[in-house]
């Protein structure tokens, strides 16, 4: 998949730290993966989990006492973390763009919605202001706003959720970025307004032929949008692979645990639904060994020793000591009983 | 299935609209436009929409937080409109309310004890050492250790205030509870927890809940009947195998397909938007279905005339000209 193309992003052992009045959060800690030209990779996890902070250390805004401590950003070859901050700014809203999931938050209200598609080809491509309006209604045209012209005088607030979100994805893509971070853009929305926004996402996709990073905690939305999905618990990835190999031929506990914890279709009144005993480990101090040993059914003595390391073959790796053996995956509904 | 503890009897509820200078009525948002529907006792009934279809208003009528305009709601066989003051305040305790977002309806400044004992002191219900022990076995009840009393809503996660929101909706041993997305702002994992300690609660004290949501998976494995709202209007009502498998509604069909499911193979399969476009205007509903302006199949009867709701089997109505199922009154004609 990203085969002999060069990755638009690598990320190589990130580590990011969240300072408090009291204590230091270890949001992210030692995460790699890398996304090739044109491909979507699913971050998914569930609130807490880090994948929002990978997200913002992109793109280098991380909140006030956050920082990265360690590790590497590249964004086709060039090391992000490493940059000074006007050179980040140059990257930001040019090479890559992103997606938030409240339009109503990440959208100016005192600007109009022309003026906030323009703005990215004003400050990087020194566009008129003319020209960029030009160029905004057919953006505003691309991510199906309908007569565009007319809406570029509108404010934010004139709109609804659905339309907000095409109106920032319009900014996003508004300098054709290399990489796309999309952090939960359907998660606000009504579920056919979801279904309109992915769908649209997979054509722009097509279209503009960009790497996009789909933040999100819902399985379903990756399942149809990702070519790969990387599982985040605590900090850490724990499971990598293609779309197909991680819903069909699940290996770490963790996920199998997440997957059926969904209600499913099938999922008959009757029977109790799956659920994960207890909470998410506190970050500031967090266990040692597997992250996700405290809440498994399946854990031992040795899932507390250390953090286990990645196994299996590079398209499927997961990190956990019990994993799930082939013939049981959850993928089809089957019963594994703890 | 046992009697109906509650029933909607062509409940309309608009909110006028006023002009800023004079302050007159010049329009009005109907946001719920002639609801019926019956709710068996021990039943769960669940209701979904998108935003702006009204459930939230319905739900809130029911608990008596809202008066319709007009219509009238029936709950253990006597109308609520028509109870005196002090009647009216009893019958609130049998009905009560779960919110949606736990990090909004707990009072930061309150102890979780004081949370829960609340409704207890505002029905002037016991003495202050039963009400001790009622929070505590409240407490108990819903999973939250001894000591949760003395600690404030900051100190718990979404979850576990979920859990307090329920002990205090418990408080006052309650015959029905309306549960407005109650698992909408929680994790997968933790939103499992919850469901399976509300169905826990329900058998155990005989609980009737009306569970309003958007997702549709989640009420579709809480509920034994379903009512599908749009802009205002029931579309359909049925048993939950009824509504999700023989759907009669395009619009029903077409919200239970664009649900995203955790399947690679059905997701990339699946064909895109199903429904298009915007929800319109509850300040001027389409006229005719109101769900004409997005419907595939619609067709000049739709834009003029409004479709009744017929039956499509023994619980099931659906208000379509052009139904997906054949309704019931011309299967026998046949």
């Amino acid at each position: 998949m990203t085969g002999e193309q060069a990755p638009v992003l690598e990320v190589e052992e990130l580590q990011v730290d969240i300072a408090l009045r009291r204590s230091t959060v270890h949001a992210v800690d030692g995460v790699s993966f890398s996304i090739g030209p044109g491909e979507t990779v699913g971050l998914v996890g569930e609130s807490g989990c880090g994948k929002t902070t990978i997200g913002l250390a992109l793109m280098q805004l991380l909140p006030v006492g956050g920082s990265i401590v360690g590790g590497a950003i590249r964004l086709e070859g060039r090391d992000v973390a490493a940059l000074p901050e006007d050179e980040v700014r140059k990257l930001r809203g040019d090479r890559i763009g992103i997606v938030f999931q409240d339009p109503l938050t990440s959208l100016n209200p005192t600007m109009t919605i022309g003026a906030q598609v323009a703005e990215p080809l004003v400050i990087h491509r020194g566009a008129s202001m003319r020209v960029a309006r030009g160029r905004a209604a057919e953006l505003l045209e691309l991510v199906g706003l309908p007569s565009p012209t007319k809406q570029l005088d509108r404010f934010p607030h004139q709109l609804s959720g659905g339309m907000r979100q095409r109106v920032s994805l319009a900014t996003a893509l508004a300098c054709e970025p290399a990489l796309l971070v999309a952090d939960e853009p359907t998660t606000a929305l009504d579920v056919t307004t979801q279904d309109q926004i992915l769908e649209l996402l997979a054509r722009l996709r097509a279209e503009i032929g960009m790497a996009v990073l789909l933040i999100t905690h819902d399985l379903g939305v990756v399942a149809g949008q990702a070519d790969r999905v990387l599982v985040m618990y605590a900090g850490k990835l724990v499971e990598a692979g293609t779309t197909n190999r991680i819903f069909y031929e699940t290996r770490h506990r963790y996920t199998e645990a997440l997957l059926r914890s969904i209600p499913r279709m099938t999922t008959s009144r009757e029977e109790a639904l799956y659920s994960i005993p207890g909470q998410p480990p506190d970050l500031s101090r967090p266990p040692r060994g597997c992250r996700f040993a405290a809440r498994c059914a399946y854990s031992t003595e040795e899932c507390l020793a250390e953090v286990p390391p990645f196994v299996g073959p590079p398209e499927h790796v997961h990190a956990c000591v019990h994993p799930v053996e082939q013939a049981t995956a959850v993928g089809s509904q089957s019963q594994v009983a703890p | 299935m046992s009697e109906n503890i509650l029933e909607l009897r062509d409940i309309v509820k608009e909110y006028p609209v006023t002009s800023r200078v004079l302050q007159r009525r010049i329009a009005a948002v109907h946001a719920v436009s002639g609801v019926s529907l019956q709710v068996p006792e021990g039943a769960t009934f669940g209701l979904v929409g998108e935003s702006g279809c009204g459930k939230t208003t319905v739900g809130r009528m029911i608990v008596g937080l809202e008066r319709p305009t007009s219509g009238s709601i029936v709950f253990e066989g006597r109308e609520l409109g028509k109870l005196g003051l002090r009647e009216r305040r009893r019958v609130q305790r049998q009905r009560q309310l779960v919110f949606q977002d736990p990090y909004a309806s707990l009072d930061p400044r309150m102890r979780v004890g004081a949370i829960v004992r609340e409704p207890l002191a505002v029905q002037r219900m016991f003495s202050r050492s039963e009400r001790t022990a009622t929070v505590r076995r409240l407490l108990d009840e819903v999973g939250l250790p001894r000591d949760a009393a003395n600690r404030y809503p900051h100190e718990f996660s979404g979850g576990q205030r979920q859990r307090i929101g329920l002990a205090r909706a418990l408080a006052l041993n309650p015959r029905l509870i309306v549960a407005d997305e109650p698992v909408s702002a929680l994790d997968v994992s933790i939103r499992s927890q919850v469901l399976n300690l509300m169905r826990e609660l329900q058998s155990r004290h005989r609980l009737t809940y009306v569970v309003i949501s958007h997702d549709l998976t989640v009420v579709r494995y809480v509920s034994d009947l379903i009512g599908v709202m749009y802009l205002g209007k029931l579309v359909e009502a049925g048993t939950s195998e009824e509504v999700y498998e023989r759907s009669a509604h395009p619009y029903t069909a077409a919200l239970i397909a664009t649900i995203p499911l955790p399947d690679p193979a059905y997701e990339r399969a699946k064909t895109h938007t199903a429904i298009r476009g915007e929800l319109p205007s509850a300040i001027e509903p389409p006229r005719g279905c109101r769900f004409h302006t997005r419907c595939p199949h619609a067709q000049d009867l739709c834009r003029e005339v409004e479709p009744p709701l017929r039956a499509f089997g023994p619980n099931h109505v659906a208000a379509c000209h052009f139904p997906l199922q054949e309704p019931v009154e011309e299967k026998t004609a046949a």
